[in-house]
């Protein structure tokens, strides 16, 4: 059997991936952590000096610190493998991904196994973060030098 | 010499014992779990990493197998095995640990099939009176380092496996009566289809093992109706679905019973584990328990043990490589069986 | 305030959905998706979009991950605003700081305090 026909019968066979499914779950999940989110940020307008605009941070590090939780007790990959996207790109999943790491290579050390691994997964998302901030900023300041738009 | 890659053991080397040590997901989760002669109730199996308690479930296994063919370490010549971390340090240590002069073997999950070919071979030399070879694996050591951190959450699809976390060991010694012989091995061929998905390693590996298993047969002149069993390492569902295929559009008779895979029995096909078990570990658990088992209470009297291996590195993976697999396979037979 | 609820879970889970479709359809990793997200994040912020969405969505889009790269512009067009080019490179943590703190923190408090363990 050549790797053509190969492939051919591997799509067949290979179970199809239930988008719909998995695109109600993400929305789900995603919703239901942002809205806990947005508990969390009334909290903090409500019980300390903080506005709509700057209870963002507290409330980031809020939900970081459930991350922690959920991950140490093991709980995290669960909703992970229920919510796929919807538990990975709120900023919980930033959190379990340099969590995670930071557990499992407590083995190697406090400086190079939890120091060295801690952005293993999570570092590229800083990087293409900064670099693209980075230049979106650079464009926009060069920009309004020469007029062509306001701040 | 048979055919290119294909040895016939004229001594008949046997498998004098075998034993099974396996972590805590295994004893909950695999019908095998009975047959398997150590359990742990911790990942960790008392030790400080999981590179250790891989260690320990390969040290365990060994000194197992030793005391059921009623043996001591001092009666072993040599350690053949390996596993799927790094250098294979697991393997090396527990290596260290029983003082055998010692052969570190890697071919991935087929490792369990290679290093029972390597201690025929041995034997078949004249070279050794006891060989203790096998292979193991241990799910957080491995996972970690080919895929994610353990806790890390993310969606696996259907067509993933499970890394088992167990050693198997088998005690290969020259040929005796009462015990399963190997009359055969073919050593595999690496078979890259092209495919790159390492979520996807039973479809990677499928057409290796067809490869290795139509290879035996032609050498061996045998049907697969010869075989009381024919049981491939770690396909996991897909795999094994395509193996199938591509042996019955090759004129073979694909027939219910006798075709099995260890991935795919291992945890029961239960759906929490999507496709089934995979890792070195999964083959050797189960050829070296439930399939010697059932070669020594005379179920089974011819025997094709072909363990997949896919020979990817997480740096080849990350590289856009795509995954090269290798099936190697080993024939055993059992009184009667010899005459087949 | 209900509402204010409705529509963090709302909107948040359309960015979910986004990054399904980037995992599913796309067949990208989980890396190269939360990548893709936060370089959006950063670049809508450049069109001056992606504070509005705040002011409507609140949590729905402080949560998601590319609110990350929206602060991260932020935090420089701020400073840029005030000092000029440099203020690119020195704003660029001005706004973000507490979740990379955050996650540092909590990542080093939870290697003190857990083991994973393997269970499917």
């Amino acid at each position: 059997m050549d790797r053509q026909a190969y492939s051919q019968m591997e799509q067949q066979v290979t179970p199809k991936v239930p988008l719909g499914l998995n695109l109600m779950k993400a929305f789900l999940t995603g919703g239901i952590i942002c809205a806990i989110g947005e508990g969390v940020m009334y909290f903090y307008m409500y019980f300390f000096d903080f506005t709509e605009r700057t209870a963002g941070n507290p409330t980031v590090a809020t939900m970081i610190f459930i991350a922690m939780l959920l991950t140490g007790f093991g709980k995290y990959k669960r909703i992970a493998q229920f919510g796929g996207a919807g538990s990975a790109v709120p900023v919980t999943g930033f959190g379990n991904a340099m969590i995670s790491a930071a557990i499992e290579h407590r083995t190697e050390g406090y400086v190079l196994g939890v120091g060295g691994n801690m952005f293993k997964l999570a570092g590229s998302v800083i990087v293409f973060g900064v670099f693209s901030a980075f230049v979106v900023a650079l464009i926009k300041t060069i920009l309004v030098k020469f007029g062509v738009v306001g701040w | 010499m048979v055919a290119r890659g294909v040895i016939r053991f004229g001594s008949r080397p046997a498998i004098r014992a075998v034993a099974v040590a396996a972590g805590p997901t295994e004893n909950k989760h695999s019908p095998f779990s009975l047959q398997f002669d150590r359990l742990y109730d911790s990942d960790l199996c008392g030790q400080k990493t999981n590179e250790q308690a891989h260690r320990k479930l390969i040290e365990d296994a060994c000194g197992l197998a030793l005391n059921k063919a009623g043996k001591t370490i001092s009666d072993a010549d040599y350690l053949v095995c390996g596993d799927l971390v790094n250098e294979m340090t697991p393997s090396n240590f527990a290596a260290a640990t029983t003082g055998l002069p010692y052969v570190g073997l890697f071919s991935a999950c087929a490792t369990s099939t290679s290093a029972l070919a390597y201690a025929a071979l041995l034997s078949e030399a004249g070279a050794s009176t006891l060989v203790l070879a096998g292979a193991a694996s241990h799910h957080n050591a491995i996972e970690r380092q080919f895929r994610y951190p353990i806790e890390y959450g993310f969606q696996k699809p259907q067509n993933a496996q499970w890394t088992v976390t167990a050693a198997g060991i088998a005690a290969v010694t020259p040929h005796e009566e009462g015990y399963p012989s190997i009359r055969q091995a073919t050593i595999g061929r690496v078979v890259d289809y092209g495919l790159t998905d390492p979520l996807n390693m039973g479809a990677a590996m499928a057409p290796a093992a067809f490869d290795t298993f139509r290879r035996h047969l032609e050498a061996a002149g045998a049907e697969p109706e010869d075989y009381d069993v024919i049981i491939t390492g770690d396909l996991g569902a897909i795999g094994t679905q395509l193996f199938r295929n591509m042996a019955s559009e090759s004129g073979y008779t694909v027939d219910g019973d006798r075709w099995r895979d260890a991935g795919k029995e291992f945890y029961g096909e239960d759906p929490s584990f999507f496709a089934g078990a995979s890792g070195a570990g999964c083959s050797a658990a189960v050829y070296f328990s439930d399939v010697y088992n059932r070669m020594m209470e005379g179920e089974y009297r011819r025997a094709l043990l072909m363990a997949t291996g896919a020979l990817l590195s997480p740096l080849s993976f990350q590289q856009g490589e795509s995954i090269p697999c290798t099936c190697h396979a080993i024939e055993l037979v059992m009184g009667e069986g010899e005459s087949r | 305030m209900m509402a204010s609820f409705l529509i963090a879970f709302v909107v948040g889970g359309l960015f979910c959905v986004i990054g399904q479709l980037l995992f599913d359809v796309a067949k990208l990793s989980p890396g190269h998706t939360l990548c893709i997200l936060v370089v959006s994040g950063a670049v809508l912020d450049g069109f001056g979009l992606y504070e509005p969405l705040i002011d409507f969505a609140g949590a729905g889009a402080t949560i998601p991950i590319t609110s990350f790269g929206n602060s991260l512009t932020h935090g420089a067009l701020q400073e840029a605003e005030k000092h000029g080019l440099v203020g690119v490179i020195t704003g660029m943590f001005e706004v973000t700081s507490s979740g990379i703190s955050a996650a540092i923190l909590f990542g080093f408090i939870a290697s003190l305090l857990f083991r994973s363990k393997s269970r499917p």
